[in-house]
């Protein structure tokens, strides 16, 4: 039997961390990400985990202390936003290129400047080619779920790279909402324990990491990088199965709602898809044909799962909740429009840039997305394709 | 009850409407309910106004934007009415709840005429006698209950007792007068014709 409760999402992590138990966790604050190394040192205090706890000054020194951990063969974790994730920049490529399964949860947050502490996906886009599985989380039951699943996928031998759990700063982050959670025993017994194949504390097998790789090798290692980025699809599908069969909660590579008979859909990630469910719903009474496809697993990009889904749709609108400043489009708009274009799909897509620095996304807007595509499929027009959502214009 | 109720808290930095969201969200969660509760987060510091915000339902809930049309609005310190559109979209069969001793009059000028029903508590009077301080949200967080209806008023302080057990944990002392706070609360919310 699961554990009806009531948790917000940073409250949510921090009960994952717990039940995982990880070797090490290295941390610095930072809104509104704060709630969850600071939950969890209580933990730490109170003896319920047996973690080392270290209160670094910086969030580079925090990602640089989980990859001393994880090279040395312990599992360790941390939690971050925004500005944090900045500092770790440098390190969050050596984390995946010297392939260490760090698990970090990234609670998002606009990147400064000018100083903005609310929710947007600018944090996660900045680091989406730097080689981390990136999952995505609707409400603090997902962000509790992925972060359950993190480790089994980071660690898998075909894998063995770092990932993080997104979830929307604030708007999950900081809401209080029912959630489902799993016995501590069962978790254990879901997550397992941490045998790396190589490690730095093993006297038997004295190896170096992280030494020069010039123009001999490096290609070479990156590209078993994406092909461990490749492979991971299987292994994450893999341990989703396995935790439907424990919790009987189904998690694939996205979620597609309503989305078979649609003939509009929204892609989005986070809390907005929460919001969009509702408004499909109420469409749905209306009888337009509305759908949503979630993207749950940013990184790897399910390319050819998505162009699929999205093939018998007559209008698509990609939401970016980050601006890639670029006079093209986001970055998840360029993602779909692109494996749309290479797996041959012809389907008018447009972008809408949404819920910077925490400007909130209502219902109304999402309804106004779905008005514009029925627009859409009524003229065949797109016009401008590039868009904005909810922004104030100047009359 | 509906099969959402939707609630906006309007308060002071320092007053507790945020903590009061939280208890509410606690209580309407304990009789089986799904909810929300979340603060609408600003430059927070004491004495500027905050927004606080409660979905309660009988089902999933999963919009997840702020409240623009609350069945019901709680307004926890009443100099808010000179400078907040407090019934800003609230629905005109829901009901607005106002700690304040100001008339019949006044209130009517400051809310517009909203055509909902008006109430009124006094949760400075009843915090004072009760607890010996100014805690409006006590009193405020026992108003809306009684006035939606959410439970009834033995589950509610039952379960009220199980809270503040757990909140009060390191003193003690403050449970018997916050109970007392809510019980007062509970027989003395006055309805504006």
């Amino acid at each position: 039997m699961s554990i009806r409760e009531r948790l917000s999402g940073n409250e949510a992590v921090a009960t994952a961390m717990k039940q995982i138990n990880p070797d090490v966790v290295a941390a610095f604050p930072i809104t509104p990400s704060t709630e969850i190394p600071q939950y969890f040192s209580t933990f730490v205090s109170n003896g319920t985990v047996d973690t080392e706890f270290v209160a670094v000054e910086s969030e580079h020194s925090a990602m640089s202390a989980c990859i001393g951990a994880e090279a040395a063969g312990a599992r360790a974790m941390t939690a971050t936003s925004a500005n944090g994730l900045s500092l770790m920049w440098e390190m969050i490529y050596i984390a995946s290129s010297l392939r260490l399964p760090i698990v970090l949860s990234l609670v998002n947050r606009a990147v400064s400047g000018p100083l903005n502490i609310h929710n947007d996906h600018s944090d996660a886009m900045g680091v989406r080619d730097s080689g981390w599985i990136m999952l995505f989380s609707e409400n603090n039951q997902e962000a509790y779920d992925n972060t359950l699943m993190a480790h089994r996928i980071a660690e898998h031998k075909d894998v063995l790279l770092p990932l993080m759990v997104c979830q929307d700063g604030f708007i999950t982050s900081h809401s209080i909402e029912n959630i489902e959670l799993v016995e501590d025993d069962k978790v254990k017994e879901f997550v397992g324990t941490y045998k790396p194949e190589h490690y730095l504390l093993n006297a038997n097998e004295p190896m170096a990491v992280g030494p020069l790789d010039l123009q001999a090798y490096l290609f070479e290692h990156k590209y078993q990088q994406a092909e461990a980025m490749r492979k991971a699809k299987d292994v994450i599908l893999e341990v989703s199965k396995d935790f439907e069969k424990l919790t009987g909660r189904k998690y694939e590579l996205f979620e597609s709602y309503m989305l078979d008979d649609a003939e509009i859909a929204i892609v989005c990630m986070n809390s907005t898809a929460g919001t969009t469910k509702a408004v499909v719903n109420d469409l749905r009474k209306k009888g337009v044909k509305a759908g949503l496809l979630k993207i749950r697993v940013y990184r790897p990009f399910p390319g050819e799962e998505i162009a699929k889904a999205l093939s018998g749709l007559k209008a698509v609108a990609v939401l970016d909740k980050a601006d890639s400043l670029n006079a093209i489009g986001g970055a998840l708009f360029g993602d779909v429009t692109s494996c749309m274009y290479t797996q041959k799909q012809n389907v008018p897509i447009v972008n809408y840039i949404y819920g910077i620095g925490g400007r909130d996304t209502k219902t109304s807007d999402i309804e106004s997305v779905f008005t514009d595509l029925e627009t859409i499929v009524k003229t065949g027009n797109i016009d401008n394709p590039y868009r904005y959502l909810g922004l104030r214009k100047e009359n | 009850m509906n099969d959402l109720i939707e609630i906006r808290w309007h308060g002071r930095g320092g007053q507790g409407a945020k903590t009061a969201s939280l208890l509410l969200a606690d209580a309407a969660f304990n009789t089986g309910k799904y909810i929300q509760g979340f603060p609408e987060y600003g430059p927070e510091r004491m004495g500027a106004p905050i927004t606080a915000y409660n979905r309660i339902s009988n089902t999933p809930i999963t919009v997840h934007s702020n409240i623009y049309e609350p069945d019901y609005v709680v307004v926890v310190d009443d100099t808010l009415l000179e400078s907040v559109d407090v019934t800003a979209g609230l629905k005109d069969t829901g009901a607005i709840i106002i700690n304040t001793t100001q008339d019949k009059d006044y209130l009517k000028t400051k809310l517009k005429n909203y055509k909902g029903n008006i109430f009124t508590i006094d949760a400075r009077k009843i915090s004072i006698e009760a607890l010996g301080k100014y805690f409006p949200n006590t009193p405020m967080l026992a108003a809306i209950v009684k006035v939606s209806g959410i439970m009834t008023d033995e589950e509610f302080l039952e379960d009220m007792k199980g809270s503040f057990k757990h909140k009060f944990a390191k003193k003690p002392e403050v449970i018997e007068g916050n109970m007392k706070a809510l019980e007062l609360a509970l027989q003395n919310i006055n309805k504006i014709d």
